[in-house]
């Protein structure tokens, strides 16, 4: 059990390192984008004198070490500190954003984690016959066109056309729960068709190849149902690479919905940090920075910590 | 059918088709005279402005990063919002005059160098707080003083002093300027309680409605001013929604959820127009679209090469297939019949044999790199690449390269010799060429100095008799036009639409944006 314990541990470490190298990276990435955000918050308008007052009042004068130790300073204290465009502090706004982001991706996992796995089963159970070929067509099909294209595409039949649904997708507090689900069905939508097929492949694969081993042999030897054996015998062992295909793209609902964010006017991360690296606010493209970074790193984490649990052979590296 | 009649109606009541015309196309339909006639009364009966009800616009321009300080708004978000919640002191009305807001009234001395502006009387905030000569003097204190970063700073600059006299405010001039109403205009100059220096994102004015919701660069929603002292603003609430992505916008128009967009996107403005539930206006502007020189820096600096590039450039192409005909061409001066003192000059036209005299005259030789970038203005690139196509028809070599759109503003304009860019306009040619084509000016971005020019423009700001203001003007629009560093191929037009739900959308005043920005306090909601 103590082996265990190493085990996680010496992972939660890596975890922590790779994110302090990250902030690194981040705060470099940032320092040199073009332009400043003084020049960025004035636009066309920027007379040399408003130029001058901005960048004094925002403290842009400073060396970058100092600026990058103060920041990680802050970090670690939960001070993501204030944004230089509208002094609004970074902390409360991304809290409200990263909600936004989280409640449209938990809706988008709820629809596409099940509905991939229940398609790879079934894929795997008429293996080579047509309902196998005819996910897979499907799912390809969508995860091969650009999110935009099929986002405009449900816009204009669903929404424009049909009026089924809202084109767009704002949520905000004074809605039910309900109201909200409805606005945000065709951003899941999306979602759902651009992750599902790489999850549902990931599944199919990972029972298939379970399938070859001898214990699968011994179960149908004695007499159990296809749907059993899967069920029962190839899925608990295909749980490690299941698991690790849904948190990579758990990662990707939360932190590659730019665009989609874009297309149907969420009012998410995405469009929060686009804004924001237009106008050159340092603070906040390193906050979201981080804050995407973390939540990479951390599913990616709890994907090896399932792997590891699952698996008794990767407790015992030789 | 329903929609189709009612479409029709609509039409007839608008002006655009005629009632016999419309009887026969409901005839068509199958509907009788009596039926049809019915119908169109209750059509014109919608025509008459009502209370109530939620406009909702989608607008493009809005961004996460904005701020509610009038001082530091950029775009026609941050315009549309401040129109909600204050107001300066005069505005333009639809005839390119002046007329009063918070001001009642105003007059010039003889010369045009001091001004005094009389307050409505009795007129208060929307916190109940009544205004006084001193929130307004301290309101222009703080967009004039030099630490500030007010956009309306430049306009500013020429104030030597403002001060209060009873219930007047007196503005004196460094220089005579005829044109200090239309300055005051500017919707950075909105007269906030103790001019907005506590609490410069309050959002507290004289406007006709009161910000309940803001979430900067997404949504904004606006109630009734029950303080409002003026008649503007049919429905109980405004409701705004930033929309940046051009199909978005314009489906959230389609598909019912918003009544007024911004910036149709020219390409596609026909197709939305022929929904029978969508209106598609269009108004003239200043705006224009650009190809800015360095008069001062080689091979730009040699007059014949200005001139080649100039006759170079196919405007009626670039109108038709840059704005689909959203639009109208450009003179070389950044002036158009948009501003109140503009005299036509003669248009020059696409000439690939003077272009081939002037290059041949000028002595230059080889290829003149061209910048451009995206969101210099909306389709650039392609711009450039038809003005390339049209220079080598007359043997000029354009070479174009691509910036990104990221940091155009800081590392290109202004900075490098030839560039694409835009220009929104100003209210007048005064401003216009003070911002601009002034020697001294902060935006030169042709870094045009001409020592003839700059005389003119100081005559003209301090002459009161405008036929020779006038004459002034179209001299000074002739020297642009043949000496300066500016090929302007085109004036976008404002392109904007309307769902039938609301009506009162009126072409407005000439060349201001969503009729002023008073397009939702002057429309209604019609069911």
């Amino acid at each position: 059990m103590s082996q265990i314990a190493k085990l996680l541990a010496q992972r939660v470490a890596l975890s922590l390192i790779l994110l302090f190298f990250v902030s690194i990276l981040i705060f470099a990435g940032t320092i040199i984008l073009p332009g400043d955000v003084a020049q960025s918050i004035l636009g066309q308008s920027a007379t040399p004198e408003a130029l001058a007052n901005l960048r004094a009042e925002l403290g842009l004068n400073e060396p970058a070490l100092t600026r990058y130790f103060s920041w990680l300073g802050g970090v670690l204290h939960g001070d993501l500190g204030t944004a230089l465009t509208s002094g609004q502090d970074i902390a409360e706004n991304v809290g409200k954003r990263l909600g936004n982001t989280l409640f449209l991706a938990f809706w988008a996992a709820m629809v596409s984690v099940p509905l991939a796995i229940f398609l790879g089963l079934l894929a795997v159970r008429y293996r080579d016959r047509w309902p196998d070929k005819l996910i897979s067509a499907v799912t390809l099909t969508a995860i091969s066109i650009p999110e935009f294209l099929i986002g405009y595409v449900l816009m204009f039949f669903v929404a424009v056309k049909l009026g089924w649904f809202s084109s767009v997708a704002m949520i905000n507090d004074t809605m039910t729960l309900g109201q909200k689900l409805y606005v945000i069905a065709l951003p899941v939508a999306v979602l759902t068709l651009v992750v599902l097929a790489h999850m549902m492949r990931m599944t199919r694969a990972a029972i298939l190849n379970v399938m070859q081993s001898s214990y699968i042999e011994t179960a149908e030897l004695k007499g159990l149902s296809l749907f059993k054996v899967i069920y029962r015998h190839a899925f608990p062992n295909a749980i490690a690479p299941i698991v690790n295909v849904v948190m990579l793209n758990l990662a990707y609902l939360v932190v590659g919905v730019v665009v989609v964010e874009v297309v149907f006017v969420y009012p998410g991360m995405g469009q929060y940090l686009v804004d924001h690296v237009a106008k050159r606010d340092v603070p906040v493209v390193q906050a979201c920075g981080l804050i995407f970074a973390a939540v990479y790193i951390g599913l990616n984490m709890v994907a090896d910590i399932v792997s590891i649990l699952a698996n008794p052979r990767l407790r015992h590296p030789k | 059918m329903q929609d189709q009649i009612k479409f029709l109606a609509g039409h007839a009541i608008a002006g655009k088709m005629s009632r016999r015309e419309f009887l026969n196309r409901a005839a068509a339909l199958g509907i009788g005279a009596m039926t049809a006639n019915t119908l169109l009364a209750r059509a014109a009966h919608a025509q008459e402005p009502v209370n109530g009800g939620t406009i909702r616009m989608a607008l493009q321009g809005g961004s996460t990063t904005d701020s509610l300080d009038p001082a530091l708004t950029t775009n026609t978000v941050g315009l549309m919002l401040i129109r909600m919640w204050g107001e300066p002191l005069v505005e333009l009305d639809d005839d390119g005059g002046i007329t009063g807001k918070v001001a009642e009234s105003f007059e010039g001395s003889e010369d045009a160098a001091t001004w005094r502006f009389r307050l409505r009387s009795g007129i208060t905030f929307s916190n109940g707080q009544a205004v006084t000569p001193e929130d307004v003097a301290a309101t222009l204190a703080r967009h004039s003083d030099d630490e500030s970063k007010s956009g309306a700073l430049g306009l500013m600059r020429d104030i030597e002093n403002i001060r209060v006299d009873g219930s007047d405010i007196v503005i004196e001039l460094k220089t005579p300027n005829a044109d200090l109403p239309y300055l005051m205009s500017d919707y950075h100059l909105v007269i906030q309680p103790g001019g907005g220096k506590e609490a410069p994102d309050a959002a507290i004015g004289t406007g006709p409605y009161v910000l309940k919701d803001v979430d900067m660069g997404v949504r904004f929603v606006a109630e009734k001013n029950p303080h409002y002292w003026g008649d503007l603003g049919h429905a109980d609430t405004l409701e705004l929604l930033v929309i940046n992505d051009d199909t978005a916008r314009v489906a959230a128009l389609q598909s019912g959820q918003v009544d007024l967009i911004d910036r149709v996107p020219p390409r596609t403005a026909g197709l939305v127009a022929r929904a029978p539930n969508i209106d598609v206006h269009q108004t003239s502007g200043p705006g224009h679209y650009v190809f800015i020189m360095h008069c001062d820096t080689a091979p730009f600096d040699n007059k014949d090469l200005r001139l080649a590039l100039k006759y170079g450039i196919n405007r009626q192409e670039l109108v038709d297939k840059i704005l689909s005909g959203y639009g109208s061409v450009g003179n070389d001066t950044p002036i158009n019949a948009s501003y109140p003192l503009y005299t036509e000059l003669e248009q020059r036209a696409y000439d690939p044999d003077k272009a081939a005299f002037h290059l041949k005259q000028s002595g230059h030789d080889g290829p003149i790199l061209l910048r451009t970038s995206d969101n210099s203005f909306p389709g650039a690139p392609d711009a450039a690449a038809l003005f390339q196509q049209s220079c080598a028809a007359a043997g000029i070599n354009v070479e174009i390269k691509r910036e990104p759109n990221d940091g155009y503003w800081s590392e290109v304009w202004n900075k490098q010799p030839f560039c694409t860019s835009y220009w929104g306009g100003r209210p007048t040619q005064d401003q216009m060429y003070t911002t601009a084509y002034l020697s001294t000016a902060d935006w030169n971005d042709t870094r045009f100095n001409n020592e003839q020019f700059d005389q003119m423009l100081l005559a003209a700001r301090a002459e009161v008799d405008q036929a020779k203001r006038k004459q002034i003007y179209a001299d000074m629009g002739q020297i642009l036009h043949d000496e300066g560093g500016l090929i302007c191929p085109m004036f976008n037009d404002f392109v904007e639409a309307t769902s039938t739900r609301v009506a009162g959308f009126t072409p407005g005043i000439k060349g201001q944006v969503l009729m002023n920005g008073y397009a939702p306090h002057r429309m209604w909601v019609t069911g």
